[in-house]
């Protein structure tokens, strides 16, 4: 029940993009928040929510399964979420007083329920969740879209939205975080 | 549409999202401090195998399921959009550790407050959509 390396993980996902592909659909996650803002009616407000949504529900079907196959995993695939990180990596994390990875997935201190009555805590969960959805939209795409499936397609602008997410993940873990906690 | 296939394919992506700790927000902040190979070698090795597998379906004009020609279509040419776009995108991946598909495995393995993340992201897109003509694409 170890987890499983990355040459096992890597290929099964290039396996996921080609099933997806032989489906005749395009690999792409984020889409479905737009979807879904158009099932809640978000048409009303803005055009770019005036789609047939319909015709992305096997997208939606994918993102069932998704949730179905983390539960599978997780309650019957794996005995622990201890993450065996790099010794730096934890010292850096006792840093920031941030905690939990020899038995969760997450650190506690921003995840766990009790801390939800926290402002700060409660602005880092949304105000997180509004940057992938806004940015993903305005890059066109994800991690799925664009790193996995366009940069597959040796597409330049999957490159420079790759780009991106790095110049925003390296600002935010060696930058910011250091300032948040 | 069979919903079916859907399903399935997507529980796989689930498993494997899950089983490899790609989903763990700790496994992000080490791959952005450069710590460990896992996430590279992953995304890496996907991006690498899926670009041999693109250019043989395009070189053998493979057909997919239903018989109609595999078109990958072409992402509108541009940098501001994707710069910065990307950039808002990162700063929330390295903030709450986890991308679109992740946020949804993370749900499934039992990690409640995800929720309130992933309603976070449903604003953003929906600020996104507002906001769209005046932003610079």
């Amino acid at each position: 029940m170890n987890p499983w390396p990355w040459y096992v993980a890597g290929p099964l996902l290039a396996g996921v993009l080609f099933t997806m592909l032989y489906f005749g659909k395009t690999f792409g996650f984020s889409s479905n928040l737009r979807t879904i803002c158009s099932m809640g009616g978000a048409g009303k407000f803005a055009d770019f929510f005036n789609f047939d949504w319909k015709a992305q529900r096997w997208n939606l079907f994918f993102l069932v399964g998704t949730v179905c196959g983390a539960v599978i995993a997780s309650q019957f695939l794996m005995t622990d979420h201890a993450i065996d990180l790099n010794p730096k990596t934890v010292a850096a994390l006792q840093d920031l007083g941030l905690s939990g990875h020899t038995k969760s997935y997450v650190p506690g201190e921003i995840f766990d329920v009790s801390r939800l009555g926290s402002i700060k805590v409660l602005a880092i969960l949304i105000g997180g969740g509004f940057l992938i959805g806004f940015g993903t939209r305005w890059a066109g795409g994800c991690t799925s879209g664009h790193a996995i499936t366009g940069l597959s397609n040796l597409q330049l602008p999957s490159l420079i939205a790759t780009v991106g997410f790095f110049i925003g993940g390296l600002l935010m873990t060696h930058l910011l975080l250091p300032l948040i906690f | 549409m069979k919903a079916g296939k859907y399903l399935l394919i997507g529980t796989l992506f689930g498993i494997i999202l899950t089983k490899s700790q790609v989903i763990s927000w700790f496994r992000i902040y080490e791959m952005f401090r450069f710590e460990s190979f896992h996430m590279y070698g992953i995304i890496g090795s996907a991006v690498v195998l899926g670009a041999i597998m693109v250019q043989l379906m395009k070189r053998s004009g493979m057909k997919d399921i239903d018989d109609n020609e595999i078109v990958l279509a072409d992402k509108n040419k541009s940098i501001i959009r994707y710069l910065f776009g990307g950039t808002l995108f990162g700063l929330g991946w390295a903030l709450v550790g986890a991308c679109p598909g992740p946020l949804f495995a993370l749900l499934g393995a039992g990690y409640w407050t995800i929720l309130i993340v992933i309603l976070g992201a449903i604003l953003g897109t929906f600020v996104y959509g507002l906001l769209r003509n005046k932003l610079p694409h």
